[in-house]
């Protein structure tokens, strides 16, 4: 299975992608990260107005098999959360970039976001 | 870590583009597709399974059915040749060492059919306990594991096409024109391009089904036959993720999990499978003395009152009001794939056994409300 690593993105080694709009970040996983953990039957998402770290584990993602952590790629506050995951958490598979994302930061250290993976890099290290 | 065994299915799995993971040293499919439209698949049409993992024992001699019987917790006595019956395998102390099915393929001839993870310690125990066996001259007993591989075809559509996979009449064991006449728990020895194979009705997943044993070295001309055969009635090779959630949904046990060597089949919920009024077998005095007195855990199924994150193994189970405190362990837990919700079994004290029980489920540091439900959560309407 082939998997779509999108241009515009940038990505953190644990495969959550951030697409940066203004000083607010979205986060979701990869198309990579979604295949790897199959059907997903759960998300939890952090509550808006957390502060949250770079590298941080702040949401779950449950397929039938497993739970997995979802780190921040970035730091900041949380300023919305995807509610609509809590119905349709299989939006993480089929919409991993779009309508699957998990929750939006407010930057407070832009900087950061020049640390993450191109796609290109990214592409590489999940060996595509 | 020792390198993982391949069952001869292993290029068959590759080459469907399966997903492998390891599982009791075997590496196996855990999918194909998805585990929730393998699971659908099995429910509604059919899936292929390859249990070639599985381990296999055979026994001959005019004292295999008396050994058996010492052996093993169900009443052997009752099978008529051609006819199987889950079973059980216990320790002095009445801990499952294995639980198995056994079935009499010949009149003097048994075939049981063990877990891939329990082979080594299953044989070892068997070997022992015929070593100190007063009959044990009339007894042979092989492991036979290695010379066999096996399929599981389950779902309601197998029986509209088992016919047109093996063609009959069968030549051995249950004595029919052809395999869709074997009834539930019974063999019947067909041949498949000149090979014997052995086909059961049987199976691991709640469904109609025949689970096919056969020399490792045509099952996958027999893998492959099922699947074009089967393809137009929705067939679809199906992994160990679906086993497990399909399992979980009808409240098999699965060695490991509910049962182990620590645990007896009375708190596992299996005592129907225990002949208690059999004179001997290993383990029978803890088990009468159990009977009488009630078991202090009991193995319970649970579903969650609403959507929330699904219960895993080792989660803890808690009793619920004001004075919750926690009562017990998650032994199995998914998300249910029929029902949408998390459901799973755990071990608890007998006074939290009845159905209707409120328990909470702790996931992550946070509880979770849910209900004990009687066995089996998921029943077809």
């Amino acid at each position: 299975m082939s998997s779509k690593v999108p241009p515009d993105l940038k990505f953190a080694n644990s495969h959550e992608w951030v697409r940066v709009n203004g000083d607010v970040a979205t986060v979701g996983i990869s198309d990579h990260a979604q295949q790897e953990l199959t059907d997903v039957v759960f998300v939890e998402v952090p509550a808006v107005g957390r502060k949250v770290k770079a590298g941080e584990a702040v949401a779950v993602v449950e397929s039938v098999k497993t739970a997995s952590d979802v780190y921040s790629p970035v730091s900041g506050e949380v300023v919305e959360s995807n509610k609509t995951l809590a119905e349709k958490p299989d939006l993480v598979n089929s919409d991993p970039y779009g309508q699957g994302w998990f929750f939006k930061v407010k930057l407070s250290n832009p900087a950061e976001v020049n640390k993450l993976l191109s796609p290109a890099d990214y592409s590489a290290q999940i060996g595509k | 870590m020792a390198r993982l065994k391949r069952t001869p299915l292993f290029a068959a799995h590759q080459k469907l583009g399966a997903r492998l993971v390891e599982f009791g040293g075997w590496e196996m499919p855990v999918q194909y597709s998805s585990i929730i439209d393998e699971h659908e698949a099995v429910r509604k049409a059919a899936g292929l399974f390859d249990i070639s993992h599985m381990g296999e024992v055979r026994l001959r001699g005019a004292k295999a059915a008396a050994f058996l019987n010492h052996l093993l917790t169900n009443d052997i006595n009752k099978l008529a040749v051609g006819q199987g019956q889950y079973t059980l395998m216990c320790n002095d102390r009445g801990g499952v060492i294995d639980d198995l099915y056994a079935y009499r393929v010949a009149p003097e001839e048994y075939l049981l059919v063990i877990n891939a993870s329990r082979i080594d310690p299953d044989v070892n125990w068997m070997q022992q306990q015929l070593a100190r066996w007063p009959e044990r001259a009339a007894v042979q007993l092989e492991n036979v594991s290695d010379q066999f591989g096996a399929v599981a075809l389950q779902g309601p559509r197998t029986a509209e096409f088992i016919d047109r996979c093996f063609a009959g009449p069968a030549r051995g064991g249950t004595q029919v024109s052809k395999p869709s006449e074997l009834k539930k728990n019974q063999l019947g020895i067909f041949d498949f391009n000149g090979k014997t194979i052995y086909l059961g009705r049987t199976g691991y997943t709640g469904e109609d089904g025949f689970e096919i044993i056969a020399d490792a070295g045509s099952i996958e001309a027999i893998w492959n036959h099922i699947l074009a055969v089967g393809h137009a009635f929705c067939l679809q090779p199906a992994g160990l993720g679906a086993r497990d959630t399909l399992r979980t949904e009808v409240c098999y046990p699965l060695y490991g999990h509910e049962l182990d060597e620590q645990t007896t089949p009375l708190e596992a919920g299996v005592g129907f499978f225990v002949a208690l009024d059999k004179p001997e077998f290993i383990g029978r005095s803890v088990l009468v003395e159990q009977k009488k007195n009630g078991v202090t855990r009991k193995c319970v199924a649970f579903k969650m009152n609403d959507r929330c994150a699904p219960p895993r193994p080792h989660y803890p189970i808690w009793s619920n009001g004001s004075t919750a405190q926690q009562i017990g362990e998650v032994v199995s837990g998914t998300q249910s794939p029929s029902l949408g919700i998390g459901i799973g079994m755990g071990y608890v004290p007998p006074e939290f056994a009845a159905p209707g029980t409120a328990i909470e489920i702790e996931v992550r540091g946070k509880r979770f409300p849910a209900s004990v439900v009687q066995k089996p959560i998921f029943k077809k309407s």
